[in-house]
């Protein structure tokens, strides 16, 4: 496992989607596709059902970064699920940004069930991204 | 296409001739009963009451700068389980209305048999600068001090920035703006509802008239100003409660009694996720939760919940300052949820009250846009 140059190992919630990102999840595994471990996922049927204050508490509670994993725009299980999904991750960004919180550590990736690799490409990315950021000033605070 | 009619204000007494005209309203049999603001007999507030006996209507006050509660609210308890079955006039500011027009895309309330009376809103002082107030001063002598333009700075702090002081949806606009407020104030009907009230109450309406053109052109400039005013609020915001230890500064003070929640208008859940069973721990999580940090604010998730009601409620904030009247320990609420929510606003393009056939951002959708979504 490669560690960061001053050894933070961030750990990222991801929501992924039971159709696609999640199904993406276990092919990257069977086909042995090498990602770092610093995702934790959660299944969810839909990125549609993840309400904001998940990704929120996620990051009050110890997480560095938070990504939702749903089906491209146009391919969701439920028709419109992830479409919804977009409009609330941007809206959670926007206030981010408003209040000149990190919203850069808010992740969405729209990856399908035969997306493996990109899968794996996609932890790797957002793992590199956030061990940059360094710890999450949030989650570190007893205060909030 | 709006007409409008005059209303004649009698030896220079603008509360008089407004609560004659609403007595009016009822002794010609217009409306059964009208929702208004009427003077609390102790002198010391100005409640909403429901009206159905015409000798009520002298008691109305409505520009008494005050506005305990969002009238949106008071609706949507009326309204949710079923329509009012009697014709009903509601006199309210432009914020409770457009409270109003959320909350019935929320249905949470309905409009049926409802005539919406919208003022132009001078705006309001909170309940206890209100009290102080009232017992020198009237309603007349506020509206006349507030049209010579001078700034006060009593006005409550959303009041102070508000964005659209004039109704955007309304049967029937009480029209003050560009007014001669000696003389007369300008009744604005843009839908047949409104017209069905000028009829009834034997007001000649006329289109074009000279009092509403006049209310358009100050209308157009009293907006104007106010956008510039908010530009500069809002660069003020960004620096004040900007970044991690500034928001941490402001919600120091909270105790999470949730009395914003309870007082925002448009916060409707019946049963908030926060008062639910989710919050209801064993005293093993509490005391796992701390050792992750070494130490945990109680009550717990007070930032969480001002964050997560931004995301619920952001997209419909009209700004009516409720929140910040309610909080016992002075936190700027109107502020940070103005900046989220206006900015959420543009986002999506969206103007909260302005029109029941605008979509609620949050549960609507295109199929091409927020691209950068997904690709950061």
């Amino acid at each position: 496992m490669a560690e960061g140059s001053n050894g933070f190992e961030p750990k990222i919630i991801g929501f992924l989607c039971n159709w696609c990102t999640a199904s993406a999840a276990d092919l990257a595994g069977t086909t042995r596709a090498q990602y770092p471990p610093n995702l934790h996922p959660i299944r969810v049927m839909c990125s549609g059902t993840v309400d904001p204050v998940y990704l929120i508490k996620s990051l009050l509670s110890g997480a560095d970064a938070v990504m939702v994993g749903g089906c491209h725009p146009g391919d969701c299980h439920y028709v419109s699920g992830n479409y919804k999904a977009r409009r609330r991750m941007a809206m959670l960004q926007n206030i981010f940004e408003s209040l000149g919180l990190d919203a850069n550590r808010i992740w969405t990736r729209w990856i399908s069930a035969s997306e493996g690799p990109e899968f794996a490409a996609a932890v790797r990315e957002i793992t590199e991204e956030t061990k940059k950021q360094g710890p999450n000033p949030l989650s570190a605070d007893w205060a909030l | 296409m709006t007409k409008s009619a005059t209303l004649t204000v009698k030896d220079g007494k603008i509360r008089s001739s407004i609560n004659a005209l609403l007595k009016d309203l009822l002794d010609k049999q217009v409306v059964e009963a009208i929702l208004v603001p009427l003077a609390h007999p102790a002198g010391n507030n100005v409640v909403q009451g429901l009206v159905t006996n015409p000798e009520y209507a002298e008691q109305a006050d409505v520009f008494a700068p005050v506005m305990p509660v969002n009238t949106g609210r008071i609706i949507q308890a009326m309204t949710r389980l079923t329509p009012a079955n009697k014709k009903t006039a509601v006199v309210m500011r432009p914020c409770e209305l457009r409270a109003l027009v959320e909350l019935v895309k929320l249905r949470q309330a309905q409009l049926d048999n409802l005539y919406l009376i919208g003022i132009d809103c001078p705006g309001a002082y909170s309940v206890s600068d209100y009290v102080k107030f009232a017992a020198e001063k009237t309603s007349d002598d506020f509206l006349k001090a507030a049209w010579n333009g001078k700034e006060d700075p009593m006005l409550r702090a959303a009041c102070q920035v508000c964005e659209y002081p004039v109704p955007l949806m309304t049967d029937l606009t009480v029209g003050l703006v560009g007014q001669d407020l000696g003389k007369g104030l300008v009744l604005l009907a843009s839908t047949e509802k409104g017209k069905e009230l000028l009829e009834g109450l034997g007001l000649t309406a006329e289109e074009d008239s000279q009092a509403a053109t006049q209310r358009q052109t100050a209308v157009d400039q009293l907006l104007d100003k106010m956008k510039g005013i908010r530009e500069k609020f809002f660069e003020r915001t960004k620096e004040e409660i900007g970044g991690i230890d500034k928001l941490a500064a402001v919600f120091g003070p909270c105790i999470k009694c949730q009395n914003c929640r309870v007082a925002c208008p448009v916060c409707y859940c019946r049963e908030c996720f926060f008062i639910s069973p989710t919050f209801e721990l064993e005293a093993e999580k509490y005391l796992g939760a701390a050792e992750k940090k070494g130490a945990m604010r109680m009550p717990t998730d007070t930032l969480l919940f001002h964050l997560t009601r931004m995301t619920h409620m952001a997209a419909s904030c009209i700004g009516c300052g409720a929140c910040e009247e309610a909080c016992p320990n002075d936190i700027p609420l109107l502020k940070i949820f103005q900046l989220t929510g206006t900015n959420v606003q543009k986002l999506f393009d969206y103007i909260p009250g302005r029109s029941l056939e605008d979509e609620l951002p949050p549960t609507a959708f295109k199929e091409e846009e927020l691209e950068w979504i997904g690709e950061k």
